[in-house]
C-alpha cells in the first residue's frame, strides 16, 4: 500500500509529471476538470460498448443528453464486468471525480455490487437500471427505475401481424428470464390480435451479446419461412442486418436500428431513459428526496415506438396508432385473462386483469399459447 | 546496451558482482525495458489519435498508483489475476501451454458455491475451507483432463484447454439455469445464496478481499515448489526436455497431470473467491475472462510464479487507470487493450534477447 496521502492527487500528478522531467511541456489544467461547487457530476456505467445500437447506446443516449443540461457535468465508463471491477468504478467516480448521482445501467449491477456501493457511500445516489429495489431491504439511497417496454413490444407485435404473409414470427432471446418472457408475449398478443392464428418461433441464444448466435438464430428463422423477426438481445445489430439481407421484415429493439435496416424495418421498442434520467438528475441538483422506485411505460414517456418504416401499411398503422391511444390513456390491459400458455394451462383465469404495475407480471415463467418454444 | 558489451570485462565484473546478480539482472532489466518501448509505441499511437501521450501516462499513474485508493483498486483487480496465471505458468514448468483456466475457475466457483450453501449455517472458517477445497478440486480436475488428454491420447494440450473452456461454461449456464437455480433469482439465474455469515471479508484495514493474500500465498508456495522441491525439478527437467526425463526415469504422465491439477486448483480457488468473497453465490457474473487475462499476466512474468505478482499489480494497475482515461480523456475502453497488446507483443519479442547481451553472461566459466 502507498504510504501517501489519498487526497494529494493534483501534487502527486505535478510529481509523476516532474519525474518525467516533462512538466513544462504539459500545459496547465490538464486534470484540471475544475468541478465548480455549483456543478454536479453524474456517473454513467455500462456493461457493454456504448455504440452497440442497442441496450447500451440507449442509457447512453440519455447520458449524452443530460450533459447538455446546465450544471451537469457526466463522467461514463463501459465495458464494466458485473464483478468487483464495478464497485471500483463507482467507487473511483465518486472518489477521484466527485460524483453524486450513479447510475449503474446493467442488471447484473444490482445485487451485489451496487448494493454494498450505495451502504458504503450513504450521501451518493444510485439509480440501477432494472432491480427490484425493495422497501426495508435496500438502503434508502439507492433505488432502480424500469421501462414497461412490453408496450412497445406489443405494438410490434401489431405491425408484424399485419405485415407477415407466412404467419410465422421470430423472436431470438437471449434466457428465458421474466423481463424477455414478458416481451416474447406481449408482441405474441399483439400479433394475435391482428390475426388468432400467428405464431411465434422463439430461439434463446443462452446470453446477452452472442453475434454469431444471434445471426445463425435469425438465418434458422427465416429458413423455417418466418418472415418478421424481434428480438432481446442486449445488441440487436447482427439479427438486424441479417434480416435486411435475407429480405424479411424486422422490429428492433432497445434503440433505433431503422439505420440498418432502411428497407425492412417495420418499427420498434426504444427506451426513453431520458425521462428517468432527468428526475434523478433535477432531484440531486436541487436536494430533493430520492426516488427509490421509478416505473413508467408510453405514457409516462419511458419508452417509445420507433418511427413507421416503408413497408408498415396504412391498416397498420391504423391498428397500432389506435391501441398506442388507448395505452396512453390508460385504457389498454394487455396481459389479461382468459390467457393460456403454450402448454394449455391457464396462466391468467377468466376475469383477472394484470395492469403493468402488477407484481406478478415481474415473475412471469410461461410463453403464451401460439409460441413455439420452451421456457 | 550495445555499449555494455563492448567494456572491457573488468567493468562488467563490477558492474555486477556475481553470476547469480547477473541473471537476475537479466531476468528483471530486459522485460522492464520492453515496458519502456511498449510504453514510448504506445504513446506514438496515442499522439497518432490527438491524446497527449503524457497526460494518458499521468492519468494512468494516478489511476493505478498514486495513492491509497488507486492502490486498492490495482490490487483488488490484480487478486483473480494472481490465481489464474498460475493456471498457466504451473503447467507451463512441464513444458505445456495451458490456456483453459477460464473453465477451471467457473466450474471451481460452482463447486464452491453448491457447497457452501449446503454447509451454510456452519462454522465460518470451516465451510469456507471448504469451499475452497472444493473449489481447488474441481478446477484442478478439470485442468487434469487436459492434462490426460495430452498424455494417454497426444491431443494438444492448448487446444483442448482451451475448448474445455467452452464446455465447462456450458455446463456451468446448464447448472446454474436449471438444477441448481434458485427459484428466487428471477432476471439473474444464480445458484441459491451461501449467506452473508459464511463469506469471506476484506484484508485488515483494506478495501480488497482476500483473494490477494491466496493469491500471494500460492505464488510464494508454487515458487517454493517449482525451485527447491524434487518435484518442481522434475517438472523443469520434464518442460526442458521429455525424452531426457523419460531416459533418467522420471515419471512424465504422472508430473505432466500433477502440473495440471495444480495450475487448475490455482484457477478454481480463484472462483471460489468470486463466489465467496464477491457474489456470495455463483452465476453469469464468474464468465468475466479472468481465465484470459491470466494468460497474459503468466506469458509476461515468464511463467514464474513469483513475478507473476508484480506483473499482475501492473495489469490491474492498468485496468484500474482505464476507467479514468475513459471519464476524463473519453478514450474508448479499447485503450487499455491496446497497451496490453502492445506490451504482450514487445515483452514476447524481447524473449529472443536473452543471452544476447555480455554484460548479463556469467563471467566465471572460463
Amino acid at each position: 500500500m502507498s504510504t501517501k496521502h489519498p487526497s494529494t492527487t493534483r501534487r502527486d500528478l505535478i510529481k509523476a509529471m516532474a519525474a518525467a522531467g516533462v512538466a513544462s511541456a504539459v500545459g496547465p489544467g490538464l486534470l484540471g476538470r475544475a468541478l465548480a461547487a455549483d456543478k454536479i457530476v453524474v456517473g454513467v456505467i455500462y456493461v457493454g460498448p456504448k455504440d452497440d445500437y442497442g441496450y447500451n447506446q440507449a442509457q447512453a443516449q440519455a447520458a449524452a443528453a443530460i450533459k447538455k443540461l446546465p450544471g451537469v457535468t457526466v463522467v461514463e465508463e463501459e465495458k464494466v464486468p458485473e464483478t468487483v471491477d464495478v464497485q471500483k468504478t463507482m467507487a473511483s467516480m465518486i472518489e477521484q471525480d466527485g460524483a453524486v448521482l450513479i447510475f449503474p445501467t446493467s442488471f447484473g449491477y444490482f445485487d451485489p455490487h451496487m448494493i454494498k456501493m450505495a451502504e458504503k457511500y450513504p450521501k451518493v445516489r444510485f439509480a440501477h437500471c432494472g432491480g427490484m429495489w425493495t422497501e426495508g431491504k435496500h438502503p434508502k439511497n439507492a433505488g432502480s427505475y424500469f421501462g414497461y417496454i412490453d408496450e412497445c413490444q406489443y405494438l410490434n407485435g401489431v405491425v408484424a401481424g399485419h405485415t407477415s404473409k407466412s404467419k410465422k414470427l421470430g423472436f431470438i432471446a437471449a434466457k428465458p428470464i421474466p423481463q424477455v418472457l414478458r416481451n416474447i408475449n406481449a408482441f405474441t398478443l399483439g400479433a394475435q390480435s391482428v390475426n388468432p392464428a400467428i405464431t411465434t418461433q422463439v430461439i434463446f441464444t443462452g446470453d446477452w451479446s452472442l453475434p454469431v448466435k444471434e445471426a445463425e438464430a435469425a438465418n434458422s428463422l427465416i429458413d423455417q419461412g418466418v418472415d418478421v423477426i424481434t428480438m432481446h438481445v442486449d445488441s440487436p445489430k447482427v439479427i438486424v442486418e441479417t434480416a435486411e439481407r435475407r429480405g424479411i421484415f424486422v422490429c428492433g429493439y432497445h434503440a433505433n436500428q431503422s439505420a440498418l435496416a432502411p428497407k425492412g424495418y417495420l418499427t420498434g421498442a426504444e427506451w426513453n431513459w431520458l425521462t428517468p434520467y432527468t428526475v434523478h438528475v433535477k432531484a440531486a441538483q436541487e436536494g430533493k428526496p430520492f426516488t427509490n422506485f421509478l416505473r413508467g411505460g408510453l405514457k409516462e414517456g419511458f419508452v417509445k415506438p420507433s418511427p413507421y418504416g416503408k413497408a408498415v401499411s396504412d391498416a397498420a398503422r391504423k391498428d397500432a396508432d389506435g391501441i398506442k391511444g388507448k395505452m396512453l390513456k390508460d385504457e389498454f390491459v394487455i396481459f389479461k385473462g382468459p390467457l393460456k400458455d403454450n402448454t394449455g394451462k391457464v396462466v391468467i383465469p377468466g376475469g383477472t386483469m394484470q395492469k403493468q404495475t402488477d407484481i406478478v407480471l415481474e415473475q412471469m415463467n410461461y410463453l403464451v399459447a401460439g409460441v413455439v418454444g420452451k421456457v | 546496451m550495445n555499449n555494455s558489451a563492448t567494456l572491457p570485462a573488468t567493468a562488467q565484473i563490477a558492474a555486477f558482482p556475481s553470476d547469480r546478480w547477473r541473471r537476475a539482472a537479466e531476468a528483471v532489466l530486459i522485460p522492464i525495458g520492453a515496458l519502456f518501448v511498449a510504453m514510448v509505441l504506445f504513446g506514438a499511437f496515442m499522439a497518432l489519435v490527438g491524446k497527449n501521450p503524457l497526460e494518458v501516462y499521468s492519468l494512468i499513474y494516478k489511476g493505478g498508483f498514486s495513492n491509497a485508493f488507486a492502490w486498492q483498486n490495482t490490487l483488488q483487480r490484480a487478486a483473480p489475476l494472481i490465481l489464474t496465471a498460475l493456471c498457466v505458468a504451473l503447467p507451463a514448468q512441464a513444458g505445456l501451454i495451458v490456456i483453459g483456466g477460464e473453465g477451471a475457475l467457473v466450474l471451481g466457483g460452482l463447486g464452491a458455491a453448491v457447497v457452501g450453501h449446503a454447509l451454510s449455517g456452519g462454522q465460518p472458517v470451516a465451510v469456507e475451507i471448504a469451499m475452497a477445497l472444493v473449489g481447488m478440486l474441481v478446477g484442478g480436475l478439470w485442468i487434469s483432463l487436459a492434462g490426460a488428454l495430452r498424455y494417454y491420447r497426444g491431443v494438444n494440450e492448448t487446444i483442448s484447454s482451451l475448448l474445455l473452456t467452452y464446455i465447462a461454461i456450458a455446463l456451468f449456464n446448464h447448472f446454474v439455469e436449471g438444477p441448481l437455480r434458485d427459484p428466487a433469482s428471477l432476471n439473474k439465474p444464480s445458484t441459491p445464496p451461501i449467506g452473508e455469515a459464511v463469506m469471506v471479508g476484506h484484508l485488515p484495514g483494506m478495501d480488497v478481499h482476500w483473494g490477494l493474500a491466496y493469491g500471494l500465498v500460492f505464488c510464494a508456495v508454487c515458487y517454493v515448489l517449482v525451485r527447491y522441491t524434487v518435484l518442481g525439478f522434475a517438472l523443469r527437467v520434464v518442460g526442458g526436455n521429455v525424452r531426457a526425463a523419460r531416459l533418467a526415469g522420471l515419471r512424465v504422465g504422472w508430473l505432466v497431470l500433477v502440473s495440471c491439477f495444480l495450475g487448475g486448483s490455482a484457477a478454481g480457488l480463484a472462483g471460489m473467491v468470486e463466489v465467496a468473497a464477491v457474489h456470495g453465490s455463483a452465476n453469469a457474473s464468474l464468465i468475466a475472462g479472468y481465465g484470459y487475462s491470466g494468460i497474459l499476466v503468466s506469458f509476461i512474468a515468464r511463467h514464474n510464479p513469483i513475478a507473476v505478482i508484480p506483473v499482475a499489480v501492473l495489469v490491474g494497475g492498468i485496468a484500474a487507470s482505464g476507467g479514468l482515461l475513459q471519464r476524463r480523456l473519453d478514450l474508448p475502453d479499447a485503450t487499455v487493450l491496446v497497451l496490453q497488446g502492445i506490451a504482450f507483443m514487445v515483452i514476447l519479442a524481447a524473449e529472443t534477447l536473452y543471452g544476447r547481451f555480455k554484460a548479463f553472461q556469467p563471467q566465471s566459466q572460463d
